[in-house]
């Protein structure tokens, strides 16, 4: 039964309602593939005795007509989510071992509409990375590579285990979470579709917060309908979010299939810039050759604070992530390396438990916050970030979504880049602005670069406005006939 | 009269403001539903998000912003519509975030005033320069175990208003009575109950000294100082401190000190070099606090009479004395007491009885208003007893002891006792025959012209009626018997 992997989300839908098959077979189907791919060190821990009871108790509701949305799906959950009783790392030694006594609420949202966990997929430490290189619990590795060349590449990240598993088939989605692009670029690096809904959107209650005014949930999946239904299904309200935006959830899938007559697609001047890889350049011409061709009108538009965002963006996650990280000191949860003073103590077990991408940005964050610095740094840096959102609302005068690349290149092999932050900052400089801005954006695979590897382009809507994104991609997706289970 | 230091170099004058961190009073603290009550078993009333679990997230508590607004009418200050919660960041055991969230630009409250009242009888105005809403860290208890501290995050996310006032005090006594004022407001309003036992009110003090028409000079910080009178101690502690280092030519330095109550000094906490760098920013977990106009014109609506209108109204109403309304009105209770006592009596009497004889048994017995043997419509009713001639002055005392002592209300005692005056000019002559005939020298040297032998009479009269005569009565019906 292993084609059972080889489902969308929809398909698997229909299957379960048909009773071609059941949850159990589907989970243990994936359960099956995960084993053989431990070579992806995709999950940081996997749960099948807890997917298997999901599955069964899931069987269960569907035998009396109690079916969710995502009834007996399973799924993989980015280890940032807090699930309860089961380990949750962020990635990171500090958390190792913590097990919450409390659930997210996306997560909580997702059980209750019947999905099953297949395990905590592995990330970037605290989501701070763009190669998933800085996980304490090893790299992963994507299920892409090169033709002719059996180099390991990265998937991406920081949502890097969530995409190698959607893209391998051992998991039919998974959680992701982005702060500047940590679902987008994954995605775009893995052949998947991952989609960072609006601000606000989904409940961030329960996720280990990096840089708060940025972090949002979504979901990652190998189609734009199956994101759609996954993110209807996680996003909503939550009094426990301050930030959560109050008012009912649109059906997403209910834009999947719909026309693009006479959509207005804006392509931003500024984000051609000199060097940008031909392949992408190419992609994204074609991208835009199937929505003109589906009736869509492209436009230019002009972003042009874009210059400034990825440093704006160094400022602000940091800033926030060195006060959310602060928490971590070894008193109530988590490791605690003993010293002679609690002073000694906090050093030691930060020291210990942070890994060098975390205390990189530590510094960062603290040193921009700082007095004397505070108004050369952070205070320009929020003007900046009005800018650049000031610059999309201009930009959503003259257009309806926009289309831009996900990222610069395609997958790296691992080790590349490394020793170079600022060349790895630079992958999400087409993510970032987005993210400052709060929009929603969605990446899916449109083709191949010249030696096989997935090239993601990027769809970027008004907030709340997931539902043009969806239509949008959804024709692309179409056109594309992206060949998605090549590394399954 | 300006409070002044007198100096080797003459008069200093001392310049001191208040921060005091105030309590809220509600049932839930400040970004989670725990609860708030004081006493509770370590650790009983943490949430995951006063404990900063990974993932929390705060959610303000409508309760707790409607009482700050609350206080900030009742300090007559300006209500800010939109106000920014910051993340103020340290690291310290009992902090859980690494941060507390506190208001730093932009807080909920702005400037204000308070009228001070002044032992002496003058009134001064100590202007505020504003209140924000904080969250209270937990407690490090270092004595549970030999080698370990326990932390204990009950207090954790507890909501404080902190209240600051301008640098407009000049004198340990006006400190002394600002604080108390500011109590009393905070009580009638109900906002915070002032309990500095418990640690409900705290107050940081910033002193300086100058010598008379200078500008200000560096101030010092006097942290976390626990009562009325340790605040006006300290103040003067520390401004001769400062008197003494300037005199000897040194400089002071802005730092932050302890106050030590034992020994009566001041010490240094931690100076400038070592001050914390807050890198406060505003808290991405929490949107701007949005108030609508109509939201503060409601609280405005259900503001009880505050004291100092009381204390108008006392004076203007009951024909007090200024003083006299001050001291009835400094809590709410007292001057409930007060105006049901009052009600449809004599006033003055009825202030000094609750001023003079009531408080008394209050203090003696260490009871409050609340548990007060003597009840309000008691005490009016033995002012009655007064007033109707039943009971003299004298043995209206003796009821009240008597009430202290049994909760009983005055005319069941009268009635108990016999202590009922004697009005009855019969029963008055017969002792007053008694006594004359019993003194008839002094009777005698009285007709004589020795005037002053009356007061003698009068005694004798009353002593011989155990007190019950009359005195009025006595007094008539002795001056016409002596005159013969």
């Amino acid at each position: 039964m292993s084609d059972l992997t080889h489902l969308t989300i929809a398909e698997a839908e229909a299957g379960l309602d048909k009773g071609n098959f059941t949850s159990v077979e589907l989970t243990k189907a994936h359960l099956d593939a995960m084993s053989k791919r431990k070579d992806l060190n995709a999950y940081i821990t996997e749960t099948p005795d807890q997917a298997l009871r999901m599955a069964a108790d899931s069987d269960k509701r569907r035998a009396s007509k109690q079916a969710g949305l995502l009834e007996g799906i399973p799924l993989a959950i980015k280890d940032l989510f807090c699930t309860e009783g089961v380990q949750t790392t962020a990635g990171s030694h500090i958390l190792e071992g913590f097990k919450p006594p409390y659930e997210s609420t996306v997560t909580t949202n997702l059980w209750k509409q019947g999905a099953v966990m297949l395990g905590k997929a592995n990330l970037d430490e605290f989501a701070m990375g763009s190669s998933n290189m800085t996980s304490h619990y090893g790299a992963v590795k994507n299920p892409w590579k090169r033709s002719g060349d059996a180099k390991d590449l990265v998937p991406g990240g920081s949502s890097g285990g969530s995409a190698a598993a959607v893209a391998a088939c051992i998991a039919m989605g998974a959680t992701g979470t982005d702060t500047g692009g940590s679902i987008r670029q994954p995605a775009a690096f893995c052949g998947i579709v991952g989609i960072k809904p609006t601000y606000g959107r989904c409940s961030r209650f329960g996720i280990v917060a990096f840089a708060s005014s940025l972090d949002q949930a979504g979901p990652m999946t190998r189609t734009v309908k199956d994101a759609a239904i996954m993110l209807k299904a996680m996003a909503g309200h939550d009094p426990k979010d301050s930030t959560s935006t109050p008012g009912p959830t649109p059906d997403f899938t209910k834009a999947v299939g719909q026309s693009i007559k006479g959509l207005r697609v804006g392509v931003p001047v500024e984000y051609k810039p000199d060097g940008l890889s031909s392949e992408i350049m190419a992609a994204w011409d074609k991208g835009l050759a199937w929505l003109k061709e589906a009736g869509a009108e492209v436009v230019e538009v002009s972003l042009p604070h874009t210059k400034y965002a990825l440093a704006t963006y160094y400022i602000v996650a940091p800033a926030e992530a060195s006060s959310n990280l602060a928490r971590y000191d070894g008193v109530r949860f988590g490791l605690r390396v003993p010293g002679n003073s609690l002073d000694e103590m906090y050093m030691k077990t930060r020291a210990e438990g942070f890994g060098r991408e975390v205390r990189r940005r530590i510094l960062i964050g603290t040193y921009v916050l700082s007095a004397g610095y505070y108004d050369a740094y952070y205070a320009k840096a929020q003007k900046l970030r009005t800018l650049i959102a000031n610059d999309f609302k201009q930009a959503f005068q003259k257009a309806d979504v926009l289309l831009t690349p996900t990222a610069p290149t395609p997958a790296f092999a691992i080790g590349e880049n490394l020793d170079d932050p600022i060349t790895m900052y630079l992958n999400d400089v087409f993510t970032i602005p987005t993210s400052l801005a709060g929009l929603p954006g969605l990446s899916l695979p449109v083709g191949l670069s010249a030696d096989g590897l997935p090239l993601g382009l990027q769809l970027i809507g008004r907030p709340f406005d997931e539902e043009t994104v969806f239509k949008t991609a959804a024709v692309m997706e179409q056109a594309a006939s992206f060949k998605r289970w090549e590394a399954c | 009269m300006a409070y002044l230091i007198e100096g080797e170099t003459g008069p200093w004058e001392i310049v001191v403001g208040l921060e005091v961190h105030a309590q809220v009073v509600s049932n839930a603290k400040l970004f989670s539903g725990a609860a708030t009550a004081f006493g509770a078993d370590p650790n009983s009333q943490v949430s995951f998000v006063d404990a900063a679990l990974p993932g929390m997230l705060p959610v303000i508590n409508e309760m707790c912003v409607e009482q700050a607004v609350r206080t900030g009418l009742g300090l007559k200050a300006k209500i800010n519509l939109e106000s920014v919660f910051a993340r103020k960041n340290y690291f310290y055991a009992d902090l859980p975030q690494g941060y507390q969230i506190s208001q730093y630009e932009k807080p909920l409250v702005g400037e204000g005033q308070v009228i001070v009242d002044l032992p002496d009888g003058r009134s001064t105005v100590v202007g505020i320069e504003r209140l924000h809403v904080e969250q209270d860290a937990g407690k490090s208890m270092h004595d549970q175990h030999p080698s370990k501290s326990c932390i204990d995050l009950n207090r954790s996310g507890v909501a404080l208003m902190e209240i600051v006032s301008k640098p407009d005090i000049r004198s340990p006594d006006e400190a002394g009575a600002y604080l108390r004022k500011l109590r009393s407001i905070l009580r009638y309003l109900g906002t915070c109950d002032g309990n500095m036992e418990e640690g409900s009110m705290r107050a940081d003090v910033n002193v300086s000294v100058r010598k008379s028409g200078e500008a200000y000079r560096t101030r010092c910080e006097i942290k976390n100082v626990n009562s009325v009178r340790f605040v006006m101690q300290s103040i003067e502690v520390e401004a001769k401190r400062q008197i003494d280092v300037y005199e000897s030519g040194g400089t002071v330095d802005q730092e932050t000190r302890l106050f030590d109550p034992g020994k009566g000094e001041t010490r240094s906490m931690r100076s400038k070099e070592h001050a914390h760098d807050y890198r406060y920013f505003p808290d991405p977990d929490l949107l701007p606090l949005k108030l609508k106009p109509d939201f503060v014109a409601r609280i405005k609506d259900t503001l009880p009479e505050l004291p100092d209108e009381k204390k108008d109204r006392f004076v203007r109403d009951y024909g007090l004395s200024p003083y006299d309304a001050g001291v009835l009105v400094v809590d709410r209770a007292s001057a409930d007491f007060f105006e049901t006592v009052a009600k449809g009596r004599d006033s003055k009497l009825a202030a000094n009885w609750v001023m003079g004889d009531f408080f008394g048994a209050l203090n003696s017995t260490g009871k409050t208003i609340e548990t007060s043997p003597v009840s309000a419509k008691n005490l009016g009713e033995l002012i009655d007893l007064i007033s109707d001639g039943t009971l003299s002055g004298r043995l209206a005392k003796d009821v009240f002891a008597l009430m202290v002592e049994t909760s009983k209300a005055p005319s069941v005692l009268v009635e108990e006792k016999g202590l009922k005056q004697v009005t009855d000019t019969g029963a008055i002559e017969a002792v007053i025959d008694q006594v004359m005939a019993a003194n008839a020298d002094k009777v005698a040297e009285y007709r004589s012209g020795k005037d002053k032998l009356f007061g003698f009479f009068v005694g004798q009269v009353m002593k011989a009626s155990q007190g019950k005569a009359n005195p009025g009565v006595v007094n008539d019906l002795l001056k016409s018997k002596l005159a013969g």
